[in-house]
């Protein structure tokens, strides 16, 4: 018998009793968008974890001083002196995977524009910060090697600043004197928007030249982070031990010794990341799974009633000359036409969920095409395994006691 | 050579630890051609081997022999595969699916044959019994005797060797069955095997010979003597 002639069947057979069809397709349709859906979320988290570490910059790998080693006391990162500029210098002149270096030395500090004065965090940076943390001015421009040189009291300023000082998000304040710790400082710069990430308002900063920061307004000659900017991905972990190396030449540390830095490779950052939102996504699909297996019951529930009440339907099949095979398939294709039916009408809730969620929720979300693969692909699994049952139930039938069932 | 040749059969049913022995050995011929009325009281045996004929049922020993086939040693598709092509089925109670209607109950033998042009086979038929213009109605709009008549279409369309008919008329009214009796005897005339279970005398009567069966074994089988020769309807064999 060919499947076309299985499927009209089939589709007559569930047609015969509409209502019972949908209440047993809707077990299928909520388990399949319910996948569908909780999987879009987990899979929108990872992307925008992904995104915005990436947006930090790419091939990131972060010097900070002191150590995170384990054992005695020691000081937060970032609070010993060690690394300099000079250190910044090395890496550049010395580790051929190094694309770009930069240095950065920042503090918290009161800034005052009129009457309006807000307490934020000033970084000094070298001109290599654009690139490296991927931070680049819309309007304005950024300061240059002069500036550096010359130890040029500019700034440039984030969008939370610029809104806190001069009391409009979108104003474009070039030109404008602001005082950073009593120094008066000439505004040539915003930046773009980077939004937050978590608590962080990564738009609520002033960057100034490096030199200016160190000399002018803080009066110290070590940065608190040197960024590298590695060529490929390849070459991070490379890149990272040469970097090691050369810094602990430089800070002259015995072999066995703990180094006085502590380098983060972003790369691992991503991973421990995507780790997290990869188990939450497993989580929500998993417990969603959980509502198809219980659809998967239904179906296999509502063919075994089928199966009883067409007892002698089977008998007369099997008279008129249905085999085994014969039955087996028509029972099997009508469960699969129940869950593969629910399971496409499920797909398209759940797709419409997850838009309705990332609209008014505000979560992002991600349908990936090989989650509605998979999605379908269970949905058709949980029909093949729960219909299997009642189908040779139904084909193992003597055709004589069915073709005398009341 | 005959159509039909039981040699021996026997049919024992376990029934919890009670053996029943339905057939005590059977031997029966049927030629090609033949109208064969199987009488009995309830019990007699005839039923199964009704059952046995049909190839619905094994025997427990002995052989059958169908067109010098031994079809007891088949498998199950092979014997689905003889019931679709060479045996009609007609039963006392019908036995058309309900939900379908007239025209696609006449149909399901050729699905499973998996023959072209179902549709226009099955109305050949169906106008050939004069059903025409029930082609489209569920048996639930039917009568009894149309009923019957479209279960005997669905038991022409594959152009069967033979009949098996179990009680066809048991459930009809007596003009009605009339009618059957006379379509039945009108397709022996064109040369179908007719093999009909009955409890009635003037029924078994229509065909040529009977057979009468008593606690499982064949008691007596002679011709019909002064047989019932009803007004036959033309029909012409599929």
């Amino acid at each position: 018998m060919r499947l076309r002639s299985s499927v009209q069947i089939a589709v007559r057979a569930l047609g015969a009793n509409k209502l019972r069809a949908i209440l047993t397709m809707l077990g299928v349709i909520i388990g399949v968008g319910a996948v569908v859906t909780m999987v879009s979320i987990g899979q929108g988290a990872r992307a925008s974890v992904s995104q915005q570490v990436q947006s930090l910059g790419s091939n990131l790998l972060t010097v900070l001083p002191g150590s995170a080693g384990q054992g005695g006391i020691r000081q937060g990162l970032g609070s010993l002196r060690t690394l300099t500029l000079d250190d910044a210098e090395a890496v550049t002149a010395e580790i051929q995977q190094v694309e770009a270096v930069a240095a950065e030395f920042s503090r918290n500090a009161q800034v005052v524009h009129g009457s309006e004065n807000v307490n934020t965090n000033v970084s000094g940076v070298t001109l290599q910060f654009q690139e490296v943390r991927n931070t680049f001015v819309t309007d304005g421009t950024f300061f240059t090697d002069a500036d550096l040189a010359s130890r040029a009291r500019v700034a440039v300023l984030g969008r939370t600043v610029v809104e806190d000082l001069f009391g409009d998000r979108a104003a474009v304040p070039i030109g404008s004197t602001i005082k950073i710790k009593r120094v008066a400082f000439t505004v040539i710069g915003v930046l773009e928007e980077k939004g937050a990430t978590g608590f962080n308002d990564r738009d609520d900063v002033i960057l100034i030249p490096l030199s200016t920061a160190q000399r002018r307004l803080f009066g110290v000659d070590h940065v608190r982070a040197i960024y590298v900017k590695v060529r490929t991905p390849e070459e991070m972990d490379s890149a990272l031990e040469e970097v090691e190396t050369l810094l602990r030449g430089r800070h002259r540390i015995e072999p066995g010794e703990d180094s006085d830095f502590t380098i983060r490779n972003q790369a691992d950052i991503i991973a421990t990341f995507q780790g997290v939102t990869q188990t939450m996504t497993l989580l929500l699909g998993g417990i969603a799974a959980v509502s198809l297996l219980v659809g998967g019951i239904g179906i296999m529930n509502i063919m075994l009633v089928s199966v009883t009440e067409r007892t002698r339907e089977i008998g007369i099949r099997k008279a008129v000359g249905a085999t085994r095979g014969d039955i087996l398939s028509q029972f099997l294709v009508e469960a699969l036409v129940l869950s593969l039916t629910g399971g496409f009408i499920g797909l398209l809730l759940g797709v419409g969920g997850s838009e309705l969620i990332s609209r008014f929720a505000g979560w992002s979300t991600l349908v990936s095409p090989a989650s509605l693969v998979l999605a379908v692909t269970f949905a058709a699994a949980v029909g093949i395994f729960f219909g299997i049952y009642p189908a040779q139930r139904a084909a193992a039938l003597d055709p004589i006691v069915a073709l005398r069932y009341e | 050579m005959a159509l039909i040749e039981l040699r021996g059969i026997t049919k024992t049913y376990q029934m919890d630890s009670v053996e029943v022995q339905a057939l005590r050995g059977i031997d029966l011929q049927v030629a090609a051609g033949e109208f064969v009325a199987i009488m009995g009281p309830s019990g007699s045996g005839k039923s199964t081997c009704m059952n046995i004929l049909g190839l619905l049922d094994r025997p427990t020993s002995g052989s059958y022999l169908l067109d010098g086939q031994d079809v007891s040693a088949l498998d199950d598709v092979a014997l689905a595969r003889i019931r679709n092509r060479r045996i009609g089925f007609v039963f006392q109670s019908f036995n058309l699916l309900p939900r379908v209607p007239a025209i696609e109950n006449v149909e399901l033998p050729l699905i499973y044959a998996g023959a072209p042009d179902r549709r226009s086979r099955a109305r050949a038929v169906l106008e050939q019994l004069g059903l025409a213009a029930r082609a489209y109605h569920l048996p639930t709009q039917l009568s009894g005797g149309e009923q019957q008549r479209v279960a005997i279409a669905r038991a022409l369309i594959t152009a069967p060797a033979m009949i098996l008919a179990d009680e066809p008329t048991g459930n009809l009214d007596t003009a009605t069955s009339e009618e059957i009796l006379a379509l039945l005897q009108a397709l022996n005339d064109r040369g179908i095997t007719i093999v009909m279970i009955t409890h009635e005398a003037d029924v078994a009567a229509c065909a040529r010979r009977y057979v009468r069966f008593r606690d499982g074994h064949i008691e007596r089988q002679e011709p019909v003597e002064r047989r019932r020769l009803l007004h036959r309807p033309e029909v012409v064999r599929p």
